[in-house]
């Protein structure tokens, strides 16, 4: 029994939330379906931890779906680098669906409750199945169940705003225009190579350098893949879906979602196109590099002016996107690790925000602005004490997470001589400080009406989880940088 | 030149056929349109899998007793069976969304919308009034 349960682990992971999200529509009973989302999700983590283990002994795991031999059947590949958005998917799940309980019943009708939370587990086995699996067609098709399930999960926003109907169909249009352009991409890359298992397409790629199907196929593949990601220009529905979501949702969502993606960019960028050197660099310097630092600097400036809060950490996602898309453009070793392991303190940071603003909502009853939160830092002492952790560590003050991250991916741009670039991320960190000290500025200086009685401990078990693992990544980041080396090191060998 | 431009019509039809819904999600106003367009685009790209398996002279891949048949390759059309599926849940999706904008909007001109939803946001900011109103309790 357990030997079939370790030797199918690949598949199990991703099979475990896709089986019970078919469950949990079943049942009606908001407590028992909550109940076993948080099941399922907990066996999720528990599986990727196991996985995680297996990693420590092997260092790659190949899995042929139903016994059919790779190259012609779908392969499922779990190494070093797939199991970082692996662990971060599963946890963060974990971590939000407990978190869910409270929150849930007040934004979403209780009829639909269930409903919601079989999408939920439907867009979890989506992102999943995006990182293990090692087919190019196969990886659309999750990319389009977790894009749809999460549509479908921000337009349930509509009971409280219906704004949450526009932001939903404009992430349904704009996603699904990037995903066909990904197809179109993996059609033509296709069509040049005759396979579609990514291994065996980095070796058929090497004897087709400039073949120029090739590169139309690599174009197509990445500017959908970035659309995904939210990359800086194409990521226009970003912020109005993480704002108008069930907060529940925005948690899951700006913690998860765009991370499967951006780990994808690096599989094609470093693992697919490998050999094609050229055609690499020169993306990575007139693409990518350009762009993330465009998004750096766009998306905090937007975040400066922004007076709603889900807005505003929605578009620090999008600058914070544009460090980690920044350090894959550097493409050393040291650098990529830096993204892997700002990925990971981004997702950490990123949900326990969006945590605490939800909190805060639940107890205001309303939207949060700017202009409601003056003075609740005196009435709600846990939740501001575990916001303004996590901004400080988003802003990258020593101690945190959020530090390590920026120490890495600045002594990694100043070791390939980019100073202007390490000049460039210190002013945009700075620019960071700006938008989170107008919110802890205004909770703490400011007076406000009492409308908070008492905090309800239950609410608090993730958001404490959550700025926890912030502070203990920041004084011992030893598992995430080793982690992010190694993965480093798998994606771009001996380069 | 002629014969291998009309050589290659049906990637000529697919281009079209990209470029038309691609005009269709970018250039029009209306949510239901572009949903249309979002359909032609997608089908654009299931026509140019299709005209990928093709071999001249190929046959359906049905297995026969004789040596020399080629045969058409068969796995453009399971993909494309399986991004139809997805297509149509895309466009499901997309429609019954549409359905829940007219309903609340009473309309589905994105100009209409938009200019509704400007004047929310800005009342919400600026008085903190009518925010979250419809938290339920």
């Amino acid at each position: 029994m357990i030997d079939i349960l370790m030797k199918n682990l690949p598949i199990i992971v991703v099979l475990c939330p896709l089986m019970m999200s078919l469950l949990v529509v079943l049942i009606p009973n908001i407590f028992f379906s909550w109940a076993l989302t948080t099941l399922s999700t907990f066996l999720t983590f528990l599986f990727s931890i196991l996985l995680y283990q297996e990693i420590q002994i092997h260092s790659h795991i190949s899995y042929a779906l139903g016994k059919w031999m790779p190259p012609i059947g779908i392969e499922y590949i779990i190494d070093k680098v797939a199991i970082i958005p692996i662990i971060i998917i599963s946890g963060i799940s974990f971590l939000a669906t407990i978190f869910a309980y409270k929150i849930m019943p007040e934004e979403i009708e209780k009829k639909s409750i269930s409903k919601v939370y079989s999408l939920w587990l439907l867009a979890i086995a989506g992102l999943l199945g995006l990182v293990t699996t090692g087919d190019a067609f196969n990886l659309f098709v999750f990319l389009e169940i977790s894009s749809l399930a999460s549509v479908a999960l921000v337009a349930m926003g509509a009971h409280k705003d219906k704004q949450a109907l526009v932001a939903a169909y404009n992430y349904l249009i704009i996603g699904a225009v990037g995903a066909t352009l990904y197809v179109i991409g993996v059609g033509l890359l296709y069509g040049v190579t005759g396979t579609l298992n990514m291994e065996d397409l980095t070796n058929r790629i090497t004897d087709l350098k400039s073949n120029r199907a090739l590169i139309a196929g690599f174009g197509f593949m990445i500017v959908g893949i970035m659309v995904k990601a939210a990359v800086f220009p194409l990521h226009i529905w970003l912020p109005r879906a993480y704002a108008y979501a069930p907060s529940a949702v925005s948690v899951l969502l700006a913690a998860t979602a765009t991370k499967a993606s951006l780990y994808i960019l690096a599989r094609i960028l470093f693992s697919i196109f490998e050999n094609s050197e050229n055609l690499i660099n020169n993306t990575l310097l007139f693409v990518i590099l350009p762009l993330s630092l465009l998004a750096m600097f766009a998306g905090t400036i937007m975040a400066i002016y922004e007076k709603d809060i889900k807005r505003l950490l929605a578009h620090s996602s999008v600058a914070q996107i544009g460090y980690i898309t920044l350090a894959f453009a550097i493409g050393t070793k040291a650098s990529i690790a830096a993204g892997f392991i700002h990925m990971f303190n981004h997702a950490i940071i990123k949900g326990g925000l969006f945590i605490a603003i939800t909190t805060i909502s639940f107890y205001i009853k309303r939207r949060v602005t700017i202009n409601n939160l003056s003075g609740l830092g005196r009435e709600m002492p846990i939740t501001f004490f575990c916001f303004v952790l996590c901004s400080l560590s988003l802003a990258g003050l020593p101690l945190t997470a959020g530090f390590i991250s920026k120490l890495y991916l600045i002594k990694a741009s100043i070791s390939s001589d980019g100073i202007w670039l390490a000049i460039l991320i210190l002013i945009s960190s700075a620019l960071s400080v700006v938008y989170l000290w107008k919110i802890i500025e205004v909770m703490w200086m400011r007076e406000g009406k009492k409308i908070v009685k008492k905090e309800n401990p239950t609410i608090y078990i993730s958001l404490i989880i959550i700025t926890f693992l912030n502070i203990y990544f920041g004084l011992d980041a030893s598992l995430v940088v080793n982690g992010s080396f190694e993965a480093a090191d798998k994606l771009i060998g001996d380069l | 030149m002629i014969s291998s431009t009309i050589g290659i019509w049906n990637y000529w039809i697919v281009f079209c056929l990209m470029m038309i819904g691609l005009f269709l999600v970018i250039g029009r106003k209306n949510f239901l349109k572009k949903i249309v367009g979002l359909a032609i685009f997608q089908t654009s790209v299931f026509l140019l899998y299709i005209t990928f398996g093709k071999i001249k002279g190929g046959t359906p891949p049905i297995l026969n007793e004789s040596i020399d048949t080629i045969y058409s390759n068969p796995l453009p059309h399971v993909l494309i069976l399986t991004a139809i599926v997805v297509g149509v849940a895309t466009t499901a999706l997309g429609l019954s969304l549409v359905l829940r904008i007219n309903s609340e909007y009473g309309s589905i001109e994105e100009d209409d919308v938009s200019s509704q939803d400007l004047l929310d946001y800005h009342d919400d900011i600026e008085t903190g009034k009518n925010l979250g109103l419809k938290f339920k309790k």
